[in-house]
């Protein structure tokens, strides 16, 4: 027994009840430290691309928003945005004010959300149901404006479904007010209070290099100082002439440090910066059509003829999202559709998130990026029953065989146009 | 601050609503069975705002067979009828995304305010729409 193992290695997950959701993590562990970190996702794989191949744009759409429960209007924004770059439809200004206004409500919600997780995963309970019962004034609006209080429904290729009426305008400001009131008290209970500040501060530390190096986004990113946001960065909508500016820790005077802390600051302020948003398109918002194609029959027949590729993108709450779509004339059904989700990107930046922290803080460092499996997980390999590992090398020889099976299909249907 | 939040709560009432009773019966069904025979008292759901997107409601007089509803519809609730050339609509599978209604051509399907909708049998009339 001289030579002691000093180093075990403890298995979390995929099913276990600090996860919200399923994941595997492999821990090495020496005493109370964590020294590093495996991580294996795909169990919540459930094929929805493969599904969409089989089903017309519209059915599409709203596959799309089951992707994920929380981000339910940042994903149809970004396949709609796609379809509309790859047919050629313009999006009337009405509607791109309306679809902002949602994806704001749907960002408020979502970090309000995340803040009460946070809480509760710090073991701060009242936290967690004051910030949740607080969160219901959005859903009330939100189910006010679209008629559901999540999976709203309300972008559509060419527009949005749903006006809002002058008689529901007060309504928002009201909720508007609501939240400016408190805000000061949410960010005075998360920031100012010194039990949150001491389990929070220094822990899941993410660099600024290693979160440009590891591509992270949203506000994992912003935490650790990157001023990375698609809004500012590539504007789509309406963002460009609403000029919004990527919130980093900064903002609250504070010199990032990419901790559990700084990742509260930046989703916290951005609450704020939601309700600005929304002040500011209701303000701005000029009257006319909502959507391009008023009757669905033609807007399906449209789909029908359109062909191209189209990419599109939306800073969701847990950062980029973007879809990409290709049309062919003749056929309802898209031939490709890809999805990345923001949790895909930020994944790796657990690697060094978790490097020599507690294995008490796993579960805030976990819940720190807002991960969202369902929305990520694209593949699931399984190989004579159990699953297997495939190597970068095997990927590229599966990647380029791909490629080429895609160029002899292209060449025998657009007979070498 | 948020020792003044809780301190007030005491005073204020709980912001949940507390449905189906005030209390939780010991059988929920043989409450529900008290609350038909007029014994019991239900506590009313949250209201729900006026352009709710509940159980979709049909008109069998108004619709055509035209079939536009069951190509929109993502969840494919929707079943098609040769001989009378109508509908029938299996609520258990809906997702409440109402796209029928802004496809059908002739109004004839519109949006209800009903949303407890929980049954045993997916086959049930309540679940089916026809």
């Amino acid at each position: 027994m001289a030579e002691a193992q000093k180093v075990y290695e403890i298995p979390i997950g995929p099913i276990h009840p600090a996860l919200k959701e399923p994941i595997r993590f492999t821990f090495q562990v020496e005493g109370e430290r964590i020294r590093g970190v495996d991580v294996r996702p795909g169990f919540a794989h459930r094929g929805i691309e493969f599904m969409g191949l089989k089903r017309n744009l519209i059915q599409v759409l709203y596959l799309s928003e089951r992707i994920c429960g929380i981000c339910s209007i940042s994903h149809p924004i970004a396949i709609t945005l796609a379809v509309e770059r790859a047919a050629g439809i313009e999006v009337p200004p009405r509607a791109q004010y309306l679809r902002v206004i949602f994806s704001e409500l749907e960002r408020i919600h979502s970090h309000l959300l995340w803040a009460g997780v946070a809480a509760h995963e710090l073991g701060f309970d009242t936290l967690l149901h004051l910030t949740w019962k607080v969160r219901e004034e959005v859903l009330d609006v939100l189910e006010e404006l679209s008629g559901n209080r999540i999976d709203y429904s309300i972008p559509i290729y060419g527009g949005v479904r749903r006006d809002i009426a002058p008689e529901q305008y007060p309504k928002v400001e009201a909720m508007i007010r609501h939240y400016r009131g408190l805000l000061e008290e949410l960010l005075d209970a998360f920031l100012r209070d010194p039990s949150v500040a001491a389990r929070t501060r220094g822990v899941g530390v993410l660099t600024a290099e290693e979160a440009d190096s590891l591509c992270a986004v949203g506000p994992t990113a912003r935490a650790s100082g990157l001023a990375k946001d698609v809004r500012q960065d590539r504007p789509y909508l309406v963002y460009g002439e609403l000029g919004v500016r990527a919130i980093t820790p900064r903002d609250w005077g504070l010199e990032p440090r990419g901790d559990v802390y700084d990742k509260a600051v930046v989703r916290l302020l951005e609450i704020g910066q939601s309700l600005d948003l929304i002040e500011k398109c209701l303000h701005e918002m000029p009257d006319g059509e909502i959507t391009a194609f008023p009757k669905i029959p033609a807007l399906l027949a449209f789909l029908k003829k359109a062909e191209g590729e189209g990419l599109g993108w939306h800073e969701a709450p847990r950062g980029e999202v973007i879809h990409y779509i290709r049309l062919e004339a003749g056929v309802e059904e898209p031939v490709a559709w890809k999805v990345k989700a923001p949790t895909y990107s930020n994944l790796m930046s657990w690697v060094p998130m978790f490097r020599d922290q507690e294995v008490a803080d796993i579960p805030i460092i976990a819940a720190s990026i807002d991960p969202c499996m369902c929305c990520m997980d694209r593949v699931h390999v399984v190989q004579d029953g159990s699953p297997s590992t495939l190597l970068k090398e095997e990927l590229l020889r599966l990647s380029r065989a791909k490629t080429e099976r895609v160029l002899q299909g292209l060449s025998r249907v657009g007979g070498g146009a | 601050m948020i020792l003044k939040t809780l301190f007030s709560q005491l005073l204020t009432r709980p912001p949940t609503n507390r449905f189906p009773a005030k209390y939780m019966p010991k059988s929920v069904l043989g409450f529900l069975g008290r609350v038909k025979e007029g014994k019991a008292e239900l506590v009313p759901p949250v209201p729900v705002p006026p352009r709710f997107r509940g159980k979709i409601a049909y008109s069998r007089e108004k619709c055509i067979g035209c079939q536009l509803c069951i190509r929109v519809c993502p969840a494919k609730v929707i079943e098609f009828l040769p001989e009378v050339k109508k509908i029938r609509m299996h609520v258990a599978r809906c997702t409440f995304c109402a796209q029928c209604v802004d496809a059908c051509p002739v109004g004839a399907l519109s949006e209800s305010p009903e949303f407890l909708l929980s049954d045993t049998d997916r086959r049930s009339p309540a679940l089916t729409v026809e």
